[in-house]
């Protein structure tokens, strides 16, 4: 099952697209990262992931064919916004009421437990509590809703480290016990890598790359060697980012998973989750997705130089 | 940790009904008791005074009157403000704070949130502005006509009246939700509200409510104090005179008009006639288009009518708004 599929979608906002083109299946049971630079559509996908938005151009369905912001999507998506909204004049207990209400399946049990847990006030006011108190309220609410989706939008936006830490561990909690699925927008490369096990790149409004992280990384390798050979070296390879300093070239390439010949004064070692996507950040030409690869081929970079 | 207890999948799908709308009933009141109470308190005051003027003038009216004739004009600013303060920040607040993102992605359902947000909210709003409208009108009712000589049609009055209070505060609410999803932002939309509020009623007591049912023309010089005068004009042997010919008339006759006053000097030919009885003298007619005072019931109606379906008009579009954005 596919938690989120999207044909051709795009969203304009007077003339500008804010996503276009997109096609993008992620399928059900990971922690999908989304990653991409600011304005590359990140929220938009998931504003229209889960019904806030309606799109310009094209479809997207959700948790195996459902229309998203349909009843039964919204029934089985749970959604914290970026800077988590909540109404800040209700108290924690008064939250959770309201999301029983609004909602077929709150289980009150497990939010109280949860929020016990993380010694949250009951009757503090959801304003007064700290950002990192808010955005684990908000994720409470989120999960109490029993989601088979979890929606996060830039959910470690503006927590500090030791916040981000806990925020995650009750994602990973949630996704160990109850299998929900997770997507979730965020900045914090180095943090992903802990948690993700699946990788989309967007940039100005297109998918760059989608996969398991696993796969990404079997068959991208870094490769270091002497900068005059490099370009001639280069023309046979995929190179996805070619990083020059003084004495050495290290070029980021893609591989079919293979272990490939490393010629003499050459030394090639595997790539990390965070080099891969800065690679691709910085060559929004260059793709990786799966399936017939339907992008142009990366070339080795003019601009990196 | 705590764990999640999941529902089997096959109870999930068979559950494929919606929140029912009762839950709503909690909600609205949690979000909205303090401006409810609000509401209440404003509308309690107005209630007492009205009644305090209302015994009053039973039995001094002039006095009663007096000052009912200053404060009516303060009333006209209610609706309004209940349009700012009650209605606008229904949906710009959602906006404004970032909590539409929470509430339009439960399970309850934006445009189903949006009704039943708003259906509450503008009955309460409707029901209390009646009450009120309505005990105004019996306030005002031994200043009809008599020795105070209102008449229940006069523009400064007729929409503080039962049937048209409600609906223009009910109107005043539906703006205000109106501008509140289309500016997104609650003290901009507040403003929008008002000045969108008084321009609608201003227009509608200039251009409409004349013409809600064609006027009577009667040539007979005393219509009752209770009817609405609309306009007056002259005329001679069947053709009509214009003003400034009657102007020249009376100056002849020895009168002093100054922009449409007339002051008799004395010894003049006028004598002891006023200029209407003088110019009758002298074969002038003098017609009247005028609402009678029987007609106020049927315009209350005919205006709380239209009041009421374009309020509806602009909650069902502001429903609309909020529901064109999902798929």
């Amino acid at each position: 099952m596919n938690v989120i599929e999207a044909t051709d979608l795009g969203k304009r906002y007077g003339s500008t697209w804010a996503l276009r083109e997109c096609s993008i299946a992620i399928p059900a049971g990971h922690v999908v990262a989304l990653v991409g630079p600011n304005g590359a559509g990140k929220t938009t996908l998931l504003n229209l992931a889960v019904g806030l938005t309606a799109p310009s151009a094209g479809t997207v369905t959700v948790l195996g064919g459902t229309p998203a912001g349909s009843p039964a999507a919204r029934e089985g998506i749970a959604f914290v916004a970026q800077d988590a909204p909540l109404h800040k004049n209700l108290s924690v207990a008064d939250m959770l009421h309201l999301t029983r209400n609004l909602n077929l399946h709150f289980d009150q049990g497990y939010a109280e437990a949860r929020l016990g847990e993380l010694a949250i006030p009951l009757d503090r006011k959801a304003g007064k509590l700290s950002g990192g108190q808010q955005a684990q309220l908000a994720l409470t609410l989120a999960l109490s809703r029993r989601p088979q989706l979890l929606v996060l939008d830039e959910p470690m936006a503006s927590l500090d480290p030791l916040a981000r830490h806990d925020f995650m561990a009750t994602v990973m909690a949630a996704m160990a016990d109850d299998g929900v699925s997770v997507v979730l927008s965020s900045h914090a490369l180095a943090e992903l890598e802990r948690v993700a096990d699946y990788l989309v790149i967007l940039s100005s409004g297109r998918v760059q790359v989608a996969g398991e992280v696993d796969d990404l990384l079997a068959c991208h390798c870094v490769l270091s060697g002497p900068g005059a050979e490099a370009n001639r070296f280069a023309e046979h390879l995929d190179v996805v980012h070619a990083l020059h300093s003084k004495a050495q070239t290290h070029l980021l390439i893609r591989t079919d998973g293979s272990t490939e010949p490393v010629p003499p004064g050459w030394k090639a070692r595997p790539t990390s989750l965070e080099e891969l996507a800065l690679a691709y950040l910085r060559e929004p030409g260059a793709a990786s997705l799966p399936g017939p690869k339907r992008a142009r081929h990366a070339e080795p970079t003019e601009s990196a130089r | 940790m705590t764990t999640l207890t999941m529902l089997p999948r096959s109870e999930r799908d068979a559950s494929r009904r919606q929140v029912p709308w009762r839950r709503m009933a909690w909600v609205n009141w949690r979000q909205h008791r303090l401006t409810v109470a609000g509401l209440v308190a404003v509308l309690g005051a107005v209630s007492l005074y009205l009644l305090f003027i209302g015994r009053q003038a039973r039995t001094f009216s002039g006095v009663a009157g007096h000052s009912l004739t200053l404060t009516a004009a303060l009333f006209q600013v209610i609706p309004a403000l209940i349009g700012a303060f009650v209605g606008a920040p229904v949906l710009a607040k959602e906006l404004e704070t970032g909590t539409f993102r929470y509430t339009w992605t439960q399970g309850f359902g934006r445009a189903r949130w949006t009704v039943a947000t708003l259906a509450p909210l503008a009955v309460t709003v409707t029901v209390l502005a009646g009450a009120v409208g309505f005990l105004f009108s019996w306030c005002y009712a031994p200043l009809i006509g008599g020795h105070y000589g209102s008449n229940p049609l006069d523009g400064n009055t007729f929409d503080l009246h039962g049937v048209t209070f409600a609906a223009w505060t009910l109107t005043a609410f539906s703006i205000g939700v109106l501008a509140g999803i289309l500016i997104r932002r609650v003290v901009p939309a507040m403003v929008a509200t008002m000045f969108a509020w008084s321009g609608l009623a201003v227009v509608t007591g200039v251009f409409l409510r004349p013409h809600y049912e064609a006027p009577l023309v009667t040539s007979t010089p005393n219509v009752p104090s209770t009817d609405w005068v609309m306009s007056a004009w002259w005329t001679r042997g069947g053709k009509p005179v214009s003003s400034s010919t009657i102007d020249q008339v009376l100056q002849r006759a020895g009168a002093t008009v100054n922009s449409g006053s007339v002051t008799q000097s004395p010894g003049s030919a006028l004598g002891n006639m006023s200029p209407t009885q003088y110019l009758l003298h002298h074969g002038f007619t003098q017609f009247l288009s005028y609402q009678p005072a029987s007609r106020f019931w049927p315009f209350q109606w005919i205006e709380g009518g239209w009041l009421f379906a374009l309020s509806l008009l602009l909650m069902g579009t502001a429903v609309w708004l909020v529901h064109r954005r999902a798929a």
